[in-house]
């Protein structure tokens, strides 16, 4: 379970997150949504452990487990996936060689065997196919001349290959055609399950279409405004978040 | 075990902080008194059992040195050297020239094998196919401080017609060889450097691949500095006539000591009519601590001869030792249509200094050279590229491309790059290419994300940055260097 309680964080000083309590039980998929520039983004940094930002208070605590006291690689470890909403380039690495390191990593901290390089590429290869990616995006650099709907892609089969528990999806449907859309879709369902949880951040409705989240929240100038049952999702897609934010002030 | 795969798990076990070869072999040695004159030369030579004319040799060199001095055009500082405090001869004492590996001190063969060394000659993977095995054999001549104390695999080669030996036992056994060549690529005077090597040097590799011959194996020498206050001074000549191939890897460590150690090598490669020579170093000399105390001081001079038309030598370096290092291997394309391959990572952490790069001289007609050097500083290092690409009258059609990139890591250090282009023939292209980059914080941030420390994360994207340079190592090497990136950039973020 991910408990969440009066988290504030700034960046260069300045407060972005003002008091944030969410908490999404094991098991569970909740949305996040929220106009632009509200916070949305900062959250998922905040929760695995980017440096720039600075918590100013409130706590995170994970399965019991304090998170904001880690390293972004303990919390990795300790399950916790974000998919960014603008993935990292890094020229020169091939993506079945960070993949497998990554995992590698994981596993060790974990106390189970590395993968060898044959037992990665079959297990890579199958999820793959399962995603219906091209295999040869697994020889190609981290994100390197990726189009926008491949790099988002890449984030979800790393997620598949990673298995974690906690999953943070920031705007992985933008950019994705309508088929890419339902493979990712269905990428996350299959990873639901008792010991899986997962924060979908998503500007629109047609993601929640395929993905039934539990419980849907509006985030707006750093804090929820509005939590509600999957319906809330669509009735934003009709009526906006300006009522909503107007209500909250 | 396969020795390849002995080599690498050495190397994996020495992971994590520090210098890892820094230990101390305790051997009796046979020791010169301290300081330079004719006298230690004459010694020097008494040792080696040379010939006349090889003393003489010698003693031109000392009388050139003696009006020579240190070159201070590099972009590196470190205090005067005092050449008077240094011994110049060093080796293990021992019963006069081990025949096989079963004379060679115990103590040796520990030593060499704690480096993950193969000094011991058997089927790197046992159950597979001979003819595969062969190929990935590597014959190894180990010198320790100023004496090679046992090279492998010499009998396999001396069927091939191949010479692969200490070069003070090639100036007894193949004078004629030895005489024709040496210092016919580095002049005994070309530098202050190579000038003092060429006084006083007291070992290092002769290889002669006769005509036609593809060298069974990998060659590699290993050289190890173990003594105090002694400089290493090593020599290797490399000949390979019309139409043999040979590819050769040098690798070599220190202790670790709080003083300076000097090491002036010279190395000399000839490539006569269509003939290849692939030049690949691993070096990891004791570069100092992390304050910049002790460490090596590197300066090299390493020159190839293309004499032949069509021939081919390619350097392929990665420098991630010594305190200093000064070296540029360089080309001499004479033989029309001859080709020069320069490919380096320089890597520099803490108060390193590097000054390297490449010569390119283009005489030949249709004459093609490539440069691509990566240099990576981390700490308060300072990395520096200096290149020079010289197209002659001849060199009608002659190509050169340069790619230089700098990766930066903090922001304490610096990156330098120095090309000079002459080109004296219109129809010659010369082209340079040159980015500096740092690695991006958020790079770091998604690699660890995923699960990488920050260390391991620096590593993959430093071998990713350097991988067009090391998928020109020989395979078995090039995991090696991989590693050995990763070690050296240690406590280099955060
Ligand atoms: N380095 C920074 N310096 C200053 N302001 C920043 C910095 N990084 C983020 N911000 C600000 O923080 C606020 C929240 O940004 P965040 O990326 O979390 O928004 P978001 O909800 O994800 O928006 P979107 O829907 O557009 O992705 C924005 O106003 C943004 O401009
Ligand atoms: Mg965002």
């Amino acid at each position: 379970m991910l408990d969440i309680r009066g988290l504030a964080a700034s960046i260069v000083g300045k407060p972005i997150l003002k008091g944030i309590d969410l908490t999404v039980p094991e098991g569970e998929v909740h949305a996040i949504m929220g106009p632009n520039g509200s916070g949305k983004s900062t959250l998922g940094y905040v929760l695995s452990g980017r440096e720039d930002y600075e918590v100013t208070a409130g706590s995170v605590t994970f399965n019991g487990i304090d998170l904001l006291g880690m390293e972004p690689e303990q919390r990795a470890a300790a399950g916790v996936f974000l998919a960014f909403q603008a993935p990292i380039e890094l020229p020169g690495v091939n993506n079945a060689n960070f993949l497998r390191t990554a995992l590698n990593a994981l596993r060790r901290s974990r106390g189970q065997d590395e993968l060898d390089a044959v037992q990665f590429l079959k297990l890579a290869r199958a999820e793959s196919k399962r995603l219906a990616m091209p295999e040869d995006m697994l020889k190609r650099n981290v994100n390197v001349g990726f189009s926008g709907g491949e790099k988002k892609r890449n984030e979800v089969l790393q997620m598949a290959i990673l298995r974690p528990k906690l999953a943070i999806l920031d705007e992985t449907d933008s950019g994705l055609d309508i088929d890419a859309l339902r493979i990712v879709a269905d990428g996350v369902n299959a990873l639901r399950g008792p010991d899986f949880s997962a924060l979908v951040i998503t500007h629109h409705q047609r993601l929640l279409d395929h993905l039934v989240p539990n419980r849907v929240h509006v985030l707006a100038h750093g804090r929820i405004v509005r939590s509600g049952g999957p319906e809330l999702a669509k009735e934003l897609e009709k009526s906006g978040y300006a009522g909503l934010i107007a209500e909250a002030a | 075990m396969p020795a390849v795969t002995e080599t690498l798990d050495t190397v994996q076990s020495v992971t994590q902080s520090g210098y890892k070869w820094g230990f101390e072999t305790a051997i009796e040695m046979d020791l010169a008194p301290k300081g330079l004159n004719e006298d230690i030369i004459r010694l020097i030579s008494v040792r080696k059992q040379e010939p006349e004319w090889m003393l003489e040799w010698r003693l031109k060199a000392y009388a050139a040195w003696l009006k020579m001095e240190e070159p201070h055009w590099a972009r590196v500082d470190h205090p005067p050297i005092d050449y008077q405090d240094l011994h110049y001869y060093a080796a293990p004492k021992k019963k006069p020239g081990p025949k096989s590996l079963d004379e060679v001190d115990p103590e040796l063969l520990r030593t060499y094998e704690k480096l993950g060394i193969p000094l011991k000659e058997r089927a790197l993977l046992a159950g597979v196919d001979p003819d595969t095995v062969q190929q990935t054999q590597v014959a190894v001549d180990a010198v320790f401080d100023s004496v090679s104390v046992a090279t492998t695999f010499r009998e396999t080669l001396r069927k091939a017609g191949v010479i692969f030996c200490p070069i003070s036992e090639a100036v007894r056994e193949h004078p004629e060889l030895v005489q024709q060549y040496l210092g016919s690529v580095v002049p005994v005077a070309d530098n202050f450097f190579a000038a003092l090597n060429s006084a006083v040097f007291t070992d290092g590799s002769f290889v002669f691949i006769p005509k036609g011959v593809r060298c069974p194996m990998e060659l590699s020498t290993y050289f190890r500095i173990n003594a105090r206050s002694t400089g290493q001074f090593e020599r290797t000549l490399i000949i390979a006539e019309a139409g043999s191939h040979v590819s050769y890897l040098e690798g070599c460590t220190a202790p670790q000591r709080d003083e300076n150690q000097l090491h002036a090598a010279v190395v000399e490669l000839v490539a006569l009519d269509d003939a290849q020579i692939k030049y690949s170093t691993v070096q990891n000399w004791y570069p100092g601590d992390s304050e910049g105390k002790g460490g090596i001081y590197n300066f090299v001079t390493k020159r190839g001869a293309c004499r032949g038309a069509r021939s081919k030598i390619s350097w392929t370096q990665v420098e991630t030792g010594s305190a200093i290092t000064w070296k540029y291997p360089s080309c001499i394309l004479q033989g029309d249509d001859s080709v020069g391959e320069f490919y380096s990572v320089a890597v520099t952490n803490n108060y390193q200094q590097a000054d390297t790069g490449t010569k390119m001289i283009h005489i030949g007609k249709g004459t093609r050279s490539t440069i691509i050097s990566k240099g990576i500083s981390a700490g308060h290092s300072n990395n520096t590229y200096r290149g020079l690409v010289r197209m002659l009258p001849g060199a009608a059609h002659a190509r050169n491309f340069t790619q230089c990139d700098s990766l930066l890591i903090g922001d304490r250090c610096g990156a330098h790059t120095v090309p000079y282009i002459e080109s004296r023939n219109l129809t010659a292209k010369v082209e340079h290419e040159a980015t500096t980059s740092k690695i991006a914080e958020d790079q770091l941030f998604y690699c660890r994300q995923r699960g990488l420390s920050e260390e391991d994360a620096v590593g993959l994207i430093v071998n990713g940055f350097c991988k067009d340079v090391l998928k020109e190592l020989p395979m078995e090497f090039a995991v090696e260097a991989q590693k050995l990136l990763a070690v050296s950039l240690e406590g280099s973020v955060g």
